[in-house]
């Protein structure tokens, strides 16, 4: 169904933050789900978390990245424009339990979906130890909701402009790990490199770590199987078996792999766009 | 009547097979009124006809064809919408050498009457003729039916109630309806506009349709009855990609034949970057598969460019489930079968993507629990073709969304939902289910069938419900 942009907020560069009507989303969906968004009748369908919802407004919030066509065009339309199509939600929802003490890591956009988790896992019981990173100060976002919705918040950036010097993985390591915190989960979301590289830490420990990925999909209901990966070397679908899997089974090489399919694609499609006059905003 | 018997049957002119290798409109062009009078004339309008009993829906075909041969053609399309409401596509993707034409007196000397490019011509007659008449419809019952699924199965359920009187809406998880119609059967085998005309009509008739709504997430088979809907049908189809378990099958360019046919089809792939979704473009194809979901994968990649499209096939051509005017036509359009061949790994280069696939010959052994003769492979038969994209089509299982989150509706051992084969009734009250989500892959055409029962049967559940609370 058609859905109404009815905010708009940039939140760093290439970073929009948009809330969305979605009245019956909003009251069904859980932490971890995703929709999909389809903007146009030329449109491709993209799978993108839910960062927060309104259940009382009926609204979805979506959080993006510009990386290729589609989420420039997205970042290209304004309050009152409508999106041809909203799905969801979708996937399976956050195993949330009281564990003890939860480390909800964030890298780069990965902070819009590890938010309401980190909600989710709060309202648990548990004790939440929130890292966030990004390359640097200017595009870390969403700091002020993760430290209300945290116990403990470490802000993490590759070039020391804020924060810890460093990425989110080692952050974990140095801060809590190595001194001897005892971690009883960690919910990873980000890159793939990143979330790779904080499973590789969290096995050295015996940290069970949860990731959420994002892979290329087409319909996101378990249909063609784009986004399949190998999970303790059997293939799950993210779509519908996930979007999260046990990080230290998931064959993270071939993820990046799969990932860059269409790279090529993804700039002809771009020079297209541009190539019909179409503006280009957020950079 | 002498005469009639030395009509030959009408062959139907098609795209030339070189040009039609490389775009996507529609192989074969139709009958003209002549033609098709012509092909009418052929039929001898036998007393107790066996092509009516080979047909899944029953179609009174020496009905419809007298009217054809009387220049009646608006009649006729009507004659068939009698008991099939999609004679367009039935026209165009039922197996009627195996169905209708199989049992017809002509064929046993000589060539059949051609029922389906008969049905075919007269629906798009009638289509063509401009707005096609909404028939008389029950008055409004004020009962609410839910339609998960708008395939073949989901469009007839929804078409009978409707005419029926009752109050249809139909559920669609992805954004366009038609179910395989649209994202499963390419263009050139079935254009959309048409799938869009059954839909239209069907929507003129008063069925609402919810497009982008996936039930089992959204909302559940009883979120929907405590709603305020009298009955569910269930027609979800069988949409899960099925892999060969084989080394290699995640490579960069190796493809479900569902994940394929939806980015051409449905996403339009075959039009980036006017589309957004785009696809892989392969010069060297391998294709696994018999059937027409593999003849239509071939046969996509051909019209995106391919050099070479291999069609990987473990039997033999006799055991291809695929229709054979679909093999026919990928044959002409240079697709190239290595029949008795049967994948065993594919091979990645350093970036992850496919570069080969290795195969083993097949020979055929004792048949099989299909009835077929089982292949069996070959020892040391192993060879390498040079590939960089591959398709994997050799089948499809059960959509598990609706079967996961519906309590108490029984399923057996593929996750396929268990129903009544005359009513459709599932093991849950008010909830009917047909077409592949009961019967595993199978055609449209059955699907409709299966429709066609369900909405008899859930017509009267509904009145005998009604009849209890008067």
């Amino acid at each position: 169904m058609p859905a109404e942009i009815l905010e708009k907020e940039q939140l760093s560069k290439g970073v929009f933050r948009m809330v969305l009507s979605g009245p019956k989303i909003a009251r069904k969906r859980k932490a971890g789900q995703f929709v999909v968004i389809r903007i146009h009748e030329e449109g491709e369908r993209i799978p993108l978390t839910i960062a927060d919802a309104d259940p009382g407004k009926g609204t979805v919030t979506i959080v993006f990245q510009i990386v290729g066509k589609s989420t420039r065009h997205l970042a290209d339309l304004n309050v009152g424009d409508t999106l041809l199509d909203l799905v969801g939600p979708l996937g399976k929802p956050t195993h949330v339990e009281n564990f003890g003490t939860v480390a909800c890591i964030g890298g780069g956009i990965g902070i819009a979906p590890v938010y309401p988790i980190t909600q989710a896992m709060k309202l648990a019981g548990n004790h939440v130890i929130s890292i966030i990173g990004a390359r640097s100060k200017e595009v870390i976002i969403m700091e002020d909701l993760m430290r209300a919705a945290s116990d403990e918040l470490v802000v993490a950036t590759d070039d020391g402009t804020f924060g810890f010097r460093g990425l989110v993985s080692q952050a974990l390591e140095e801060k809590f790990l190595k001194p001897g915190r005892k971690i009883d989960l960690a919910v990873a979301i980000g890159p793939v490199k990143m979330m790779s590289a904080v499973c590789d830490v969290t096995r050295k420990y015996g940290v069970p770590t949860v990731v959420s990925l994002n892979s290329i999909m087409v319909d996101a209901t378990g249909m063609c199987g784009a986004c399949r990966v190998s999970v303790a070397e059997k293939m799950r679908f993210v779509c519908v078996d996930g979007p999260e899997f046990d990080g230290h089974q998931v064959d993270f090489k071939e993820l990046m792999d799969r990932q860059c399919i269409y790279l090529g694609d993804e700039q002809k499609s771009v020079d297209h766009y541009c190539s019909h006059g179409r503006k280009l905003v957020g950079d | 009547m002498k005469e009639r018997m030395q009509i030959p049957r009408q062959p139907m002119p098609e795209q030339e097979a070189g040009r039609r290798a490389r775009n996507f409109e529609e192989v074969p062009l139709g009958y003209t009124p002549k033609t098709a009078e012509m092909e009418a004339l052929r039929c001898i309008q036998c007393k107790k006809p066996a092509c009516v009993e080979g047909c899944p829906v029953e179609v009174d075909i020496p009905g419809f064809i007298s009217l054809v041969a009387e220049g009646r053609y608006i009649e006729a399309a009507l004659k068939i919408k009698e008991t099939n409401g999609l004679p367009a596509v039935c026209g165009r993707v039922c197996p009627q050498e195996v169905q209708c034409e199989q049992r017809c007196v002509r064929g046993k000397k000589g060539e059949p009457v051609a029922i389906g490019r008969l049905e075919r011509f007269v629906a798009d007659y009638e289509r063509a003729a401009g707005e096609v008449a909404i028939p008389e419809t029950a008055p409004k019952t004020g009962r609410r039916v839910a339609v998960v699924g708008s395939g073949p199965a989901g469009l007839t359920v929804a078409g009978d109630l409707v005419k029926l009187g009752h109050d249809v809406t139909i559920f669609e998880a992805l954004h366009e309806p038609g179910g395989v119609l649209v994202y499963g059967i390419p263009e050139f085998r079935l254009p959309k506009a048409i799938v869009k005309a059954e839909v239209d009509y069907l929507k003129r008739l008063g069925v609402k349709i919810e497009t982008s709504c996936v039930i089992g997430k959204l909302d559940t088979v009883d979120d929907l009855l405590a709603e305020g809907f009298d009955a569910v049908f269930l027609g979800t189809g069988a949409g899960l990609p099925t892999f060969m378990n084989i080394p290699g099958e995640n490579l960069n360019g190796v493809y479900s034949a569902n994940e394929y046919l939806t980015r051409s089809n449905l996403m339009k792939a075959y039009r980036f970057p006017e589309y957004d979704t785009p696809i892989v473009r392969g010069r060297r194809v391998a294709v696994v598969g018999g059937g027409n979901v593999a003849m239509d994968s071939a046969r996509t990649a051909m019209r995106l460019g391919a050099e070479h499209v291999y069609l990987i096939y473990r039997r033999s051509r006799t055991e291809m489930p695929a229709r054979t005017e679909e093999i026919h036509h990928a044959e002409e359009e240079g697709i190239a079968f290595h029949l008795l061949t049967n994948p065993v790994r594919y091979i990645g280069n350093d970036k992850g993507w496919v570069v080969g696939v290795e195969c083993l010959k097949m020979e055929l052994g004792e048949p099989d629990e299909s009835g077929r003769r089982k292949p069996v492979p070959m020892n040391g038969s192993e060879f390498v073709i040079d590939i960089d994209t591959a398709v994997v089509a050799i089948g499809a299982g059960s959509n598990p969304l609706v079967q996961s989150t519906t309590p108490g509706l029984k399923t057996n051992k593929g996750n396929y939902i268990i129903a009544d084969e005359e009513t459709g009734q599932t093991s849950r009250e008010g909830v009917f289910a047909g077409g592949d989500i009961v019967t595993g892959s199978a055609t449209v055409i059955l699907a409709m069938g299966a429709g066609r029962k369900a909405a008899r049967a859930i017509h009267a559940y509904i009145q005998s419900r009604e009849e209890k609370t008067r």
